[in-house]
């Protein structure tokens, strides 16, 4: 039981050490920038407190969740999966056309939107798969390559050429019927608190982020298929020496991480804009990423990160009403918490080894405790 | 008929891969539309030469980190922070300072990813991709409290431009490329103007990066500093039980990687944009590591994948109306036939299958429109990487220790 | 004689060991000092010390009567020492020049590399020991012997004159030790003092002028090859008799197990395993010599599915599985030990009990269904542990934390638990101590007793010959011999190993 606190304090430490560091880094930053960090930092937390900041939170870290879960799934494979940010474009934008074109009754409408987006997004980042079980392309350059593809021409072109046909001027697809939209979860939210406000809403694609995070923990910490998928992660030869063919580890894990993927966008969909348009939020895929890391892929570690990044983002808007401080200070923090992260992790990692294999010669009678 | 070609010396082969392309570029125009030359213009060339710079430095920058055995995805990062650093440093003290400065930026990028990877141990992809957030990040931050403008930076002076004097008239003295290419004769004149863009209005910067080329073949294949850091790549332990300190090589390979990163994102912001821009770089990092791939981590090599991988970057800038790029289809469907061909050739079959499908589709495309989609010409240069990286990925040789964790003394 | 090394209470420790604990060692100049003791006794870590890869923690060397404190190998270098490492440290991807010359360039201006005076010097050094080599080689285009031969000159080119032999003999045949004796003894004519660690007694007898033993980190004795039997150097070594494979009575019963029928392996257009057939029996163990690279790595990936048969069949208790994969031959009862346990056997940090369902975790009690049965691996885990007597504090370990021959007992226990019919088995008991070794060679002696068939592949010829029931010879991806190994020789086999037969066994001896 004392191994095990101890444990959890070291897995703990890590990015309790590099959220600490970031801060006071940022903070000497913005001291060199000329404005007071502790009145900036002061106007974010009392900002971030209001019911409206969570909700606005709320709704930025589900799609990160679910980012960093398509990226996790690579991960756990030694796949990287950089392509989440063409992934979910992709599939969201063929999701959002294709809800748009048909009505279908309410649920069915929701159930095909959602799945259109993880057939597309799983297809985009199976063909990187494809190509590294076939060809041997480092899925690290051709997923970045689909990026491009998909964000910089295809995209942009898909756009003009689907638009709404009335307003050739305002591009994007045709708006979803009622019977696509996800019902939001104000009403769970009243039961906390009542004066929620109208113009605020929580989206209901959380629920879809929760149930996709205890997939997750299932599949890959309990089921047979999720321990072949780590063991190929951790040591592809051995794994294919133990029955596990690695070109169809690949394949899944591309398959399962693009699919996650194509429901990032589904908060943009399903709830906010109910359309793919201008309005889309971009860069959620290499945030995703940077959410998996802080979490080291673990479920619960990424639903902290997505939280942690959603608030720096949801809070730092005060700053520029304030002018307290320059709002994209929170990048840099977001960045140096991500880099801070992965040393200390690796670093408490180091700590954690030494102090097994001293143990385990312990056992074995090597030295006297 | 390949032995033979693969007898003659390299700067011969390259030689003629360029008279055959240029040739193959002529007969798709003259198919296309019969005078209509955009795509073996002087402008075409230029651009060509413009755009394959940062692919070039991003290239080498990659090079010097693999050769020292890390793996620098956060190339891309350490430009961005170089387009910020060498827009900022122009804009004090001038374009030359300005390059300068850029350097150090990217430099700085490069020296956090040697912290994190050699020292530290973490994984490099890992690091990298850190890098790539942690940048954009800095140079947004940075450009809002400088520049007050949180993505564009005032317009940055360039470089002062030559023409080579004789060959592209440069100095009022004949220009004998110009005028051959004006005569209209067939390849001949299109050999003229394309020969001329490459010697015409070429910026100083560019020079300075074309010479870090054999420059570079130089220092890595005949030094001391050379062959240690390639040591580093291939072999840590075997250098480090020679004492060699692979460390410090590590650390100057990854900083003098993310120091042509930084000169690559320098070059972006003064040259081809002539201001910083949030966004500029696109992903140019990423091809850049593709052109090491592609160039087999050499440097002439990195030079000529540049080169191709840049000519459809320059030709998406110049060709808005995509008639030219429409040839260009043609040219891409031929290759790939070819590619069909010598890969059946080498008892291929997939490769060879999927490149004749391929080559099909774009021949069926093109006889069947008028004008290439904008979509295409705008990611034609990021589909080439991907087709090329698909049938060249297998005969490469990568160095053998790339990417692999280091600890002294091997424990 | 004046002393060129002289070692005086060297003490190492690494978290949680103590490698080296009070060494003393005296080597004269001019003669062969060869080092003995067993896997893990810490005869490597006293020659990194030597060599200046890392530092002692308490103690003082002295070379050539100077006292010592080196901060890198550079430092033992400059006082004239060189080392050749077990693990070849070359650089495949660069030439055998410069790959010699790393780290003593001579420079011309500006830090250019003198390659002409390179190669003059290279070519002194490997006339004067009579060493030749082709400086513009690459080295992955080289044998084992001509490797092991630039590390010499590696160490030569340098000025070196105290050399340190790190266990050369470990990946030579008989016939090319014998090569590297006739170096080493010229070598010593030279002027050479040889420092030469190894565990092969008779080896040890033949070529050294004294002898060190270390046991447990301590030195334990110094002796002359003259005063001493195989046999005392062995009790010194372990601190008692050293254990010899040796299966008793035949269990070879007539019931074919494995049938392996003209099977032959394309790579790179090139056959390296060709037409091979043969058979084993339940309660046969069939052990395959050969050198290193002639096709048994192949052989065996051909046999469990990891390597495509391009032609033949392979039969497993009369079911062709010639088109399995690999899991539905490793669930028809194929067992295996990798020859390599960390990159082949092991998930190097998932902790023991998820190591233990690899290769087995479609089977009970590893999983259930489509999910993993954590506790009934935990279970198995334990047992595996308590069984094969794997020392780790539980199962929640990763193998990192284990000594290499506890990893080893693992893996033997992973395999042999999960009831397998046939097992191949790969340098069963490479790098591990006496002890783990006697006890991997019962458990396998055992299994053979009840009725399993086992294909043994190893490198250690009196591992093979004491335990095997009949003996394949593989060279160049052929089987060119049968033998029958109450009969043979470590030597007699040695030469049908590298391809030269029987008769030019005779020739040699004589």
């Amino acid at each position: 039981m004392n191994n095990r606190l101890r444990s959890i304090g070291l897995a703990l430490a890590a990015p309790v050490a590099a959220f600490v560091f970031a801060t006071v880094l940022s903070g000497i930053v913005l001291l060199i920038a000329g404005s007071n960090p502790f009145v900036a930092f002061g106007d974010m937390l009392r900002h971030g407190a209001k019911l409206e900041t969570i909700i606005d939170m709320l709704n930025r870290a589900t799609p990160l969740y679910l980012s960093g879960v398509a990226a996790a799934i690579g991960f756990k494979m030694g796949l990287f999966n950089i392509g989440v940010e063409g992934q979910y474009q992709m599939g969201a934008f063929f999701a959002a056309a294709a809800g748009g074109a048909i009505v279908l009754p309410n649920g069915l409408h929701l159930i095909f939107i959602v799945l259109v987006a993880m057939t597309v997004g799983a297809l985009w980042a199976g063909f990187a798969g494809f190509l590294k079980v076939t060809c041997g392309v480092n899925e690290v350059i051709s997923t970045i390559m689909l990026n491009a593809i998909a964000t910089t021409g295809m995209l942009a072109w898909l756009t003009v050429k689907w638009r709404d046909g009335a307003l050739s001027t305002n591009s994007g697809t045709k708006r979803i019927e009622e019977s696509g939209h996800i019902p939001n979860l104000n009403w769970f939210v009243e039961i906390f608190t009542p004066d929620i406000k109208n113009s605020k809403e929580l989206s209901g694609v959380i629920v879809i982020a929760i149930i996709v995070g205890i997939a997750y923990h299932l599949f890959i910490n309990r089921s047979r298929l999720g321990y072949d998928l780590r063991a190929s992660g951790i040591n592809p030869r051995a794994a294919r020496a133990g029955g596990v063919p690695p070109k169809r580890m690949i394949m899944i894990a591309m398959l399962a991480s693009g699919a996650v993927a194509g429901l990032v966008g589904m908060v943009d969909i399903l709830s906010r804009n109910n359309r793919y348009d201008q309005n889309f939020t971009p860069g959620l895929g290499f945030a995703g990423i940077a959410v998996a890391l802080l979490g080291r892929n673990n479920p619960a570690g990424i639903a902290f990160g997505a939280l942690l990044f959603a608030f720096l983002d949801a809070s730092s808007s005060i700053l520029q009403i304030t002018g307290s401080a320059s709002k994209e200070i929170v990048t840099i923090m977001q960045g140096v918490i991500l880099l801070a992260a992965v040393v200390s992790y690796e670093y408490v990692n180091r700590i954690k080894e030494q102090e097994e294999i001293r143990q385990a010669s312990i056992a074995v009678g090597a030295v006297a405790a | 008929m390949l032995a033979k070609l693969n007898a003659l010396p390299a700067a011969a082969r390259y030689m003629m891969y360029a008279f055959v392309g240029i040739f193959v570029l002529t007969a798709a125009e003259a198919i296309e539309s019969g005078d209509y030359g955009r795509l073996t213009s002087d402008t075409a060339a230029q651009f060509m030469l413009k755009w394959s710079v940062p692919i070039l430095l991003t290239g080498l920058g990659g090079l010097y980190a693999e050769r020292c055995g890390v793996v620098n995805i956060g190339l891309e990062g350490m430009m961005i922070l170089g387009t910020w650093f060498g827009a900022w440093g122009t804009l004090e003290w001038g374009p030359w300072v300005g390059i300068l400065v850029g350097i150090f930026g990217g430099a700085l990028g490069g020296l956090l990813h040697a912290l994190a990877t050699v020292t530290f141990g973490v994984d490099h992809i890992i690091s990298g991709v850190a890098i790539n957030i942690l940048a954009p990040g800095m140079a947004r931050f940075l450009s809002t409290e400088v520049f007050n403008n949180p993505t564009q930076s005032p317009t940055l002076k360039a470089l002062p431009k030559i023409s080579m004097p004789f060959l592209a008239g440069g100095w009022d003295t004949p220009d004998w490329f110009g005028d051959l290419a004006d005569r209209n004769i067939f390849y001949l004149s299109d050999l003229a103007g394309f020969s001329r863009g490459l010697v015409s209005q070429l910026s100083i910067f560019t020079l300075v990066a074309i010479i870090l080329v054999p420059a570079s073949t130089y220092l890595l294949w005949r030094t001391r500093f050379g062959l240690r850091l390639r040591i580093a790549g291939e072999h840590p332990l075997a250098g480090e039980s020679l004492g060699v300190n692979i460390i410090r090589q590590k650390y100057i390979g990854v900083i003098v990687s993310g120091a042509l990163a930084g000169m690559a994102g320098a070059f972006m912001a003064m040259e081809l944009s002539g201001f910083f821009q949030e966004g500029q770089t696109g992903g140019r990092g990423f091809i850049g590591l593709a052109a090491l791939i592609f160039g087999n981590w050499r440097p002439t090599g990195v030079l000529m994948a540049a080169l191709l991988f840049a000519y459809p970057f320059g030709m998406s800038r110049l060709d808005r109306d995509g008639t030219s790029s429409h040839a260009l289809m043609l040219v891409v469907a031929l290759s790939l036939g070819l590619v069909a061909l010598w890969a059946f050739g080498q008892g291929r079959r997939v490769h060879a299958a999927v490149a004749a499908f391929l080559s099909l589709g774009m021949f069926v495309w093109y006889f069947g429109s008028e004008t290439a989609p904008t979509w295409l010409t705008n990611t034609l240069p990021y589909l080439l990487v991907l087709l090329v990286l698909v049938f060249a990925a297998q005969r490469l040789r990568p160095p053998a220790a790339a990417g692999k964790p280091y600890r002294k003394g091997g424990t | 004689m004046s002393l060129a090394i002289e070692l005086i209470d060297i003490t190492k420790r690494f978290p949680g060991v103590i490698a080296n604990d009070g060494v003393n060692l005296a080597v004269e100049k001019g003669e062969i000092h060869a080092i003995c003791g067993e896997n893990g006794a810490g005869k490597s870590t006293l020659m990194k010390i030597l060599y200046g890869m890392q530092p002692p923690d308490e103690g003082i060397m002295r070379v050539n009567g100077e006292e010592v404190h080196f901060a890198s190998p550079t430092e033992a270098i400059a006082a004239g020492i060189g080392m050749v490492h077990q693990h070849f440290m070359l650089a495949d991807n660069l030439t055998v020049l410069e790959n010699v010359i790393l780290g003593s360039e001579p420079v011309l201006s500006g830090g250019r590399i003198d390659f002409k005076a390179a190669r003059t010097h290279l070519a002194e050094v490997s006339a004067a020991y009579g060493l030749s080599i082709d400086p513009n080689d690459l080295v992955e285009d080289l044998e084992v012997g001509e490797r092991q031969r630039i590390e010499i000159i590696k160490v030569l080119y340098r000025g070196a004159d105290i050399l340190i032999l790190d266990e050369p003999t470990a990946v030579l045949v008989p016939q090319e030790v014998e090569a590297l004796f006739v170096n080493m003894r010229e070598l010593k004519a030279k002027g050479a003092t040889i420092l030469f660690i190894d565990h092969k007694l008779l080896e040890v007898l033949e070529i050294a002028d004294s002898i060190t033993v270390i046991r447990q980190g301590k030195t334990v004795a110094t002796v002359k090859p003259d005063d001493v039997t195989a046999g005392d150097l062995a009790e010194l070594m372990v601190g008692s008799e050293l254990p010899i494979p040796d299966t008793t009575e035949s269990t070879v019963t007539d019931r074919v197990m494995l049938a392996v029928r003209d099977v032959t392996v394309i790579e790179n257009d090139r056959p390296v395993v060709a037409d091979v057939s043969f058979d084993i029996h339940e309660g046969e163990i069939v052990g395959i010599a050969g050198v290193e690279g002639n096709g048994q790595v192949e052989l065996i990936g051909a046999i469990i599915g990891t390597a495509a048969a391009s032609s033949g069949s392979i039969h497993l208790g009369g079911d062709d599985i010639t088109k399995w994969d690999v899991r539905n031959r490793r669930e028809a009862g194929i067992g295996y030990i990798p020859y390599d346990r960390q990159g082949e056997g092991l998930l190097m940090n998932a902790p023991l009990w998820e190591n233990a369902a690899l290769g087995h975790q479609t089977k009970s009690p590893y999983s259930k269904g489509w999910w993993m049965d954590r506790e009934g691996a935990r279970e198995q885990t334990e047992s595996i542990r308590e069984e094969f007597g794997v020392k780790t504090p539980h199962v929640d370990v990763a193998p990192y934390a284990l000594s290499g021959g506890n990893q080893q007992k693992f893996i033997v226990g992973r395999e042999m638990t999960s009831g397998p019919r046939l097992l191949v088995a790969a340098h069963p008991t490479r790098g591990i101590d006496v002890g783990a070794q006697a006890s991997v060679w019962q458990s396998i002696r055992d299994a053979r007793a009840s009725g399993l068939a086992t294909l043994l592949i190893s490198a250690d010829l009196d591992e093979l010959i004491g335990l095997s029931d009949r003996i394949v010879v593989m060279f160049h991806g052929r089987l060119v011999a049968t033998l029958d190994p109450s009969t043979i020789t470590p030597r007699e086999l040695g030469s049908y190993m590298t391809g030269a037969g029987a008769t030019s066994t005779e020739a040699a001896n004589s």
